[in-house]
């Protein structure tokens, strides 16, 4: 009935280290609507990770909810996918690249056609019909990343998990991986949440980007991000509301980075105010 | 492709003919010419030895195997799996692992006597199991933690996850185990059949032996080296046929 | 719903891994304890472990238990010490002339599978139970372990290093000496770790098969004279033993690999 695909509220985490308690997370709040693109940065060690771990289910909360589509999320969520910032690690070596993209589908139950039909799909969608029956470790860095991107599409999922994914693919690539990921959202209509350390990649993704404060970590800030909806590597990045959003995410990081903090009761208030999407 | 057949047949077949050289003219009871170790194959394995002391050592081997890789791979699967449970058998298993395998025979002779085939068999299942236990422990635990993420991300199911992630993923070292148990389970087989006036491969080599039938006991012996590299052979074979992708993968690690 | 909220948990208080180690073999004693005393298996067969740790005990105080020790270990030592050298003098030559190592490749795949033991007839005609026989199977099949280390480590030297030191015309032997040498020096330690447990494994194989004096001797004439505690205390000393040469050899491997960067796949 909402138009909320994902709402995250009061999330905390403490991890139990060696006889001393580590907070990660001490109360992160915001939403993400159907249909969004958002974006995450923060400070290196500022518990990205751990927010979207939470998140997607593989790691439990020490508090607050998350809730999928209305559904707390407990373990992992029928309709989340998870693009995973080590590609080299998160491919099964063993299967090809058709049996990496297929194996969910097959979990899932659906027949040998409607899966062959979905698997050729989603390669096509990331560009890799080509190499459909080769093994993902005879592919380069940025490949990899496109079969871990077609597994995620592929699984139709209601929101799709982006950790730091291009954080380790060469500048080139990286780039045209963005622009992958921005077709893909508008083509097919996802809700993508984008955790990153780059801020230009942030700016240039995104609707919205929550910035993190430092350890333990709340929501800094939610920037909404006023660019129009085809962007373009060359021409968005050189416009002067890319300069200013990208100045303002900067300063952000930049206090977070030195300790600045919101008033605890004005973070929650302010990442709930903004919840309807406007794009120019 | 000529020329590597030559390479590799070249030494081989000079070593056996220098063998064959230098013992034609032999009268040395214990070297006998290998012209007379290879008269002596026909006359020596013929259907009834064959029958009676080749297939079931074979048969005992391969019983013995494969209860150990089933049960080493189940047992190595759940203490993988499981901290707690790992570091609990750890030093028991290291201790267990350390004990010549050999000694477990007069350790069975104890509980039944060592007669009829169970107790070879149970001989050489214990001696193969440690080596498959522990190395599909050693893979289920370095199994990479993003592909467990990955696998529990995308809702695998347990059946799935232990058959597409956890086997597939630990099978390298879990093939590794196997081999080492390929050559200990040999080594048992042989052993297990010195004990007793009992009928085996091993048993007709040392029945040879102890009746002096020389040229007899060198064919065991080279009969037992066949087998010995038949079944390495063969394990290669499989090896190469299911681990294809983890010799891609590696070469494509080198390569970076 | 309320799953949702994960309730804050108590940090749970982890047992560390060395205490549950302990407790591991706490467990295992306690269960070959009770089994003979509760009946489960025949006393006759297993006796309790308190009876097995006694009579160990009472070994450890006879002499010619540490003789038999010694001549286990001394019957390691010899067999290991000869296979390291000969694995390691063989494997350099090999490795180092690549018509030597393409020519005897087929040959080493060939010869390294025959177990060890069918050499046991052979051995016992020619040496009888005398701790030659021993040797000669504790050499061969340690042997093996080194040479096909040394290998792996000669044919991991870096083409670059190697072409490096051609261009400055080194001699063969410096060669060995200062590119060679150091790069397999990780894989003779590997070797040498693998080919220690084996060797043990032979000797004590060797003593109970064949009769050669040592603790595997002991083990077969405690059994067949019926002294079951005693065989059990015997395969625990043995078992003891492997473990002792199995945590030196790793402990010798680590010293030895401090300095060496790269982290190898155990094989």
């Amino acid at each position: 009935m909402s138009t909320t695909a994902l709402d995250v509220r009061n999330l905390a985490k403490t991890y139990d280290g060696h006889g001393r308690d580590v907070e990660a997370v001490r109360d992160l709040t915001f939403r993400v609507d159907r249909g969004e693109l958002v974006c995450v940065v923060g400070p290196s060690g500022a518990g990205k990770t751990t927010l979207l771990r939470c998140v997607a289910g593989l790691l439990d909360s020490s508090g607050g909810t998350v809730h999928l589509d209305g559904v707390p999320v407990t373990g992992p969520p029928a309709g989340m996918a998870v693009v995973f910032q080590e590609y080299g690690r998160s491919l099964f070596p063993w299967l090809t690249v058709r049996g990496n993209v297929g194996l969910p589908l097959k979990e899932k139950g659906l027949d040998r056609p409607t899966r062959a039909a979905k698997v050729d799909a989603a390669l096509a969608a990331v560009g890799l019909c080509d190499s459909a029956d080769a093994h993902p470790w005879q592919l380069s860095g940025g490949m990899q990343q496109r079969v871990a991107i077609a597994r995620a599409v592929a699984y139709e999922p209601s929101v799709l998990l982006m950790d730091e994914p291009f954080a380790s693919v060469d500048a080139q690539t990286r780039a045209e991986l963005e622009d992958l990921v921005r077709d893909l959202w508008q083509d097919l209509g996802v809700t993508v949440l984008f955790v990153t350390h780059d801020i230009d990649e942030a700016v240039y993704l995104g609707q919205r980007v929550l910035v993190l404060s430092n350890r333990p970590t709340v929501v800094l800030e939610d920037v909404r991000v006023d660019l129009p909806t085809a962007r373009d590597q060359l021409r968005t990045r050189s416009s002067p509301a890319f300069a200013a959003a990208r100045n303002r995410v900067y300063e952000l990081v930049q206090r977070a980075k030195q300790g600045h903090r919101p008033l605890p009761r004005a973070t929650g208030a302010r990442a709930m105010s903004t919840g309807t999407t406007a794009e120019g | 492709m000529t020329r590597r057949a030559l390479v590799a047949l070249g030494l081989p077949v000079v070593l056996v003919a220098t063998w064959w050289v230098l013992s034609a003219g032999s009268t040395s009871f214990f070297w006998p010419p290998l012209s007379a170790i290879v008269a002596a194959f026909p006359t020596t394995w013929t259907a009834d030895p064959i029958a009676h002391d080749v297939l079931p050592s074979l048969a005992r081997l391969t019983a013995g195997y494969l209860v150990a890789l089933v049960v080493g791979v189940a047992a190595g699967v759940a203490i993988g799996s499981d901290r707690v449970l790992r570091a609990l058998c750890e030093p028991v298993l290291e201790f267990l692992r350390a004990i010549p395998p050999p000694v477990l025979v007069p350790v069975i002779a104890l509980f039944a006597g060592y007669t009829g085939s169970t107790t070879k068999v149970v001989t050489i299942a214990l001696g193969c199991l440690w080596p498959i236990l522990l190395n599909t422990v050693e893979g289920v635990r370095s199994l990479d933690e993003v592909l467990r993420d990955t696998a529990r991300s995308y809702r695998l199911g347990r059946l799935t996850t232990l058959r597409q992630v956890v086997l597939r993923g630990s099978s390298p070292r879990i093939a590794a185990g196997a081999r080492q148990a390929l050559s200990v389970g040999v080594i048992l087989m042989v052993i297990s059949e010195l004990f007793g006036a009992d009928r085996g491969l091993g048993a007709a080599v040392v029945r040879f032996q102890r009746g002096f039938a020389i040229p007899q006991m060198w064919t065991g012996i080279i009969l037992l080296g066949l087998l010995g590299v038949a079944l390495s052979g063969l394990f290669r074979l499989v090896e190469h046929r299911t681990l294809a992708w983890y010799r891609g993968l590696r070469q494509a690690e080198r390569e970076v | 719903m309320t799953g949702a909220v994960t309730a804050p948990r108590a940090s749970r208080g982890r047992i560390p891994e060395p205490a549950l180690g302990v407790l591991g073999l706490a467990l295992l004693v306690a269960v070959v304890e009770a089994l003979p005393r509760l009946g489960l298996v025949d006393g006759r067969f297993l006796p309790p472990a308190t009876a097995m740790l006694g009579e160990l005990g009472h070994q450890l105080r006879l002499a010619e238990f540490w003789v038999a020790a010694g001549q286990t270990l001394g019957g390691w030592a010899l067999g290991l010490a000869l296979a390291v050298v000969a694995g390691v003098v063989v494997g350099v030559v090999i490795g180092g002339v690549g018509f030597l190592r393409a020519v005897t490749a087929s040959t080493i795949e060939f010869l390294r599978p025959i177990p060890s033991v069918a050499l046991i007839p052979l051995v016992v005609l020619v040496h009888g139970s005398r701790p030659e026989s021993a040797l000669v199977l504790v050499v061969y099949a340690a042997f093996w372990q080194v040479l096909v280390q040394v290998l792996y480590g000669v044919a991991d030297v870096d083409p670059v290093v190697r072409d490096t030191a051609r261009s400055y015309r080194f001699s063969r032997w410096t060669v060995v000496r200062a590119v060679v040498w150091p790069t397999a020096l990780p894989y003779v330690v590997t070797g040498f770790r693998l080919a220690a447990s084996v060797a043990l494994i032979l000797e004590v194989t060797a003593e109970l098969i064949i009769g050669v004096p040592g603790l595997g001797r002991s083990i077969g004439v405690a059994q067949s004279s019926g002294a079951v505690t005693q065989t059990y205390a015997l395969v625990i000393v043995v078992g003891l033993l492997g473990v002792a040469v199995n945590t030196s050899a790793r402990f010798v491997e680590r010293r030895a690999l401090r300095w060496h960067t790269s982290v190898r796949r155990d094989l």
